[in-house]
């Protein structure tokens, strides 16, 4: 009896240190914020109990709502449109990289090298080339003739989103493609000479043999992807600042929370709400984990029915 | 046996030093001050050396933060019941919800008899709307205007204009000579607010719009204030070529390195224009009206001033400090060291440029009108008119939606206009 009380101590004890750690850096930061969220907030002064009225603004009220709603849609584009490219592009990388050789390592170190930059290298580096005045990129263009395409790539509402998310691709996908590679090379290859032999194609091979042997690597990116795009913030506030701007066409919910809880610094020191930026966080914590967790869930199935 | 009696001799002058300088520190107060100024770290140390010569007994520590991360810095600090003795404050409403929430030591003319002598506009940005009780002592006051580059319009034999039609056109014959007119860009919002300022009074009909809407008497539908937005547009063709990617770095690179004739921006341009250019010769003109002695307004905001903690220990000496940043001796010292111009009245700048754009203020000086009026409470009515005028300029809202937004916005807290 005592001997197992000892050992459950023991075990408690080599818990602990994890433990600790993630319930002061964790558990508790997302129970004050989901506390903060039902507090009426006046500038730095608490007021009390607000029940679900930082909720029903946030949701509701214009422009908050209308924020809300264009924020959200901006991260499913994100999510959606480096999905669509990972799960072409960077499958298609992955696979030809399998059958590399020599120049294997060399192309996966290419690939995976940017994402060894932190953000804030990344976005800089391309605030530079897709400068109007000064970058590359228009530069480039007009060298080869294609001088109508030249565009405030980052000032234009139409292809400031669209050109961040492609930033992020470029940085993001050496991680889908590595994970793939070594997805890849988990399959044994006699499935595939068999497939051979019985007169397959080679689009047959990958399509009917390597893909589903393939789906759970790649449902497990896709889930990791979700979580990071829904998160997004750092390349987005380094490249266009914490306003959404130009006219919120690059908001999502990463800048609009922080603008609200924190104040916009680029409107001079305004004042932040505590209570309503608590709440987007809650809706955001809500939103990543119930999508999260039923893709998991949706992985795990299609891992039993193999 | 030299050497030994070198390192003895060294010892004794460092234990010295070393008693002396404990003898002196437990003497003294150190106060501690907080800013966001970063880059005036050098200029400030050398305020404090001056008021540290005329009053020992008290040293200043100056501890500047990141200036987009200090406003939550300082009000976690403060939250937390600690936070500096002397504090570098915002102005307007960045400044107000600090005091509302009573962080903030009241200044009164019994303490700070100084405090008389400024601008009554300039201590609204140092006050509680409320209450009228006052905070800060203002340090610089900011003005909007067109910057233009002498030698440009020397060369192309121009002069500044007297109406609208004359700028214009000003602006199409430095085009046609293969020079970008308005260095201006869109890429961030604030420096369309910015433009804002230097052109719009001149069209919404100055102080008589910008009191009336202040005052409640009118709101942001009124059609001056949509025809002025409008009028902004007529710019548009003098911006640089993609002026939407053009981010306030490149406004200024644009300028300083001579691709851009003028630019509409704050007198706070001057120093770092004349830094990234030492050869730059700067002139200044108001955006005129439509007719000759119409418009001419110089948009005029209060940058910042400086407050007291309401628990700091040291009270006395802060007030000794608080007292010397009031003075004439101290605002003379600030304009000439950073070349801003300081709030303290009488102080004459001997920058020329600067003197310049003072004397152009006080010829006829408006409100910035957002920061200024609408500042107090979210969504702030710069929020609301930077994202808007963005839009404006990419063809996504015309003047009136632009106008409707803003007032839509700044009719959930703006009392006056509830009425």
């Amino acid at each position: 009896m005592s001997s197992k009380r000892s050992r459950r101590r023991i075990y408690f004890m080599f818990l602990a240190p994890a433990l600790i750690v993630y319930t002061v850096f964790m558990v508790y930061p997302l129970l004050s914020s989901l506390g903060y969220s039902f507090i009426e907030w006046d500038g730095y002064i608490r007021r009390g109990f607000a029940g679900f009225d930082n909720f029903r603004k946030v949701l509701f009220e214009r422009p908050y709502s209308e924020r809300l709603v264009g924020a959200l849609k901006h991260n499913v584009f994100f999510f959606v449109v480096t999905f669509l490219i990972q799960t072409t592009f960077g499958l298609f990388i992955a696979v030809m990289l399998t059958k590399g050789g020599r120049l294997l390592r060399l192309f996966q170190t290419v690939y995976f090298a940017p994402y060894t930059l932190s953000q804030v290298v990344v976005g800089f580096l391309w605030l530079l080339l897709l400068n109007p005045t000064w970058g590359q990129i228009n530069k480039f263009l007009t060298l080869i003739g294609l001088e109508n395409l030249t565009r405030p790539w980052l000032g234009d509402m139409m292809t400031a989103l669209p050109t961040i998310v492609l930033v992020n691709a470029w940085r993001w996908l050496g991680f889908p493609i590595t994970v793939y590679l070594a997805g890849l090379q988990g399959i044994p290859v006699e499935l595939e000479e068999a497939a051979l032999v019985d007169g397959a194609t080679p689009w047959q091979v990958f399509r009917h043999v390597t893909l589903p042997l393939l789906v759970p690597t790649i449902g497990m990116v896709t889930i990791l992807t979700f979580i990071y795009d829904f998160n997004a913030f750092e390349l987005i506030f380094i490249m266009q600042g914490s306003s959404g701007s130009p006219f919120y066409s690059t908001d999502v919910l990463g800048t609009f929370f922080y603008r609200t809880a924190f104040g916009d610094a680029t409107t001079g020191g305004e004042v932040g709400q505590v209570g309503l930026g608590s709440a987007i966080a809650v809706l955001m914590f809500l939103v990543i984990c119930v999508v999260s967790v039923f893709g998991v869930w949706l992985v795990r199935r299609q891992e039993v029915e193999m | 046996m030299k050497v030994r009696r070198g390192l003895v001799v060294c010892l004794i002058l460092l234990f010295c030093l070393a008693v002396g300088a404990a003898s002196t520190s437990a003497a003294d107060v150190e106060l501690t001050f907080w800013s966001w100024r970063t880059e005036d770290i050098d200029a400030y140390e050398k305020f404090i050396k001056v008021f540290e010569a005329e009053n020992p007994g008290i040293t200043v520590k100056f501890i500047p933060f990141k200036n987009t991360e200090y406003n939550t810095i300082l009000a976690t600090a403060l939250q937390g019941g600690t936070g500096p003795d002397i504090i570098h404050l915002r102005s307007y409403g960045g400044m107000e919800a600090l005091a509302e929430a009573g962080y903030l030591m009241e200044l009164t003319e019994a303490e700070v008899p100084d405090l008389a002598k400024f601008d009554k506009d300039v201590l609204r940005g140092a006050s509680n709307r409320h209450t009228g009780k006052v905070y800060g002592v203002p340090f610089a006051i900011q003005t909007v205007q067109v910057l233009y580059n002498k030698a440009i319009f020397d060369e192309l034999g121009l002069e500044e204009p007297e109406t609208w039609d004359e700028f214009l056109k000003l602006c199409q014959t430095i085009k046609d000579a293969g020079i970008v007119p308005l260095a201006n860009g869109g890429k961030e919002g604030w420096t369309l607010e910015t433009l804002f300022g230097g052109v719009a009074p001149n069209f919404y009909g100055g102080n008589d719009f910008s009191d009336a809407v202040i005052n409640g008497d009118t709101n942001f539908l009124d059609e001056r204030f949509i025809y002025s937005l409008g009028k902004m547009l007529e710019l548009r063709p003098y911006m640089p070529k993609d002026f939407m990617g053009i981010g306030y770095t490149d406004m200024q690179m644009m300028f300083a390195q001579e691709m851009a004739a003028m630019m509409i921006g704050g007198s706070y341009e001057t120093a770092t224009l004349e830094r990234l250019n030492p050869d730059i010769k700067l002139g200044v003109f108001p955006v005129p009206g439509e007719k000759p002695g119409e418009g001419g307004y110089v948009a005029v905001y209060m940058d910042g001033s400086y407050g007291i903690n309401a628990i700091t220990k040291h009270k006395e000496e802060c007030l000794k400090f608080i007292n010397f940043l009031a003075t004439e001796q101290y605002g003379q010292m600030f304009t000439d060291e950073l070349s801003q111009p300081s709030a303290v009245p009488g102080v004459k700048p001997t920058h020329p440029v600067l003197a310049e754009m003072l004397a152009l203020a006080n010829e006829k000086a408006t409100p910035h009108l957002m920061v200024v009026g609408f500042r107090f409470d979210q969504p702030n009515g710069s929020t609301i008119l930077q994202a808007g005028l963005q839009a404006m300029f990419s063809d996504q809202l015309t003047p009136e939606d632009v106008a409707a937004e803003i007032h839509e916005g700044l009719i959930k807290w703006y009392e006056p206009f509830q009425k």
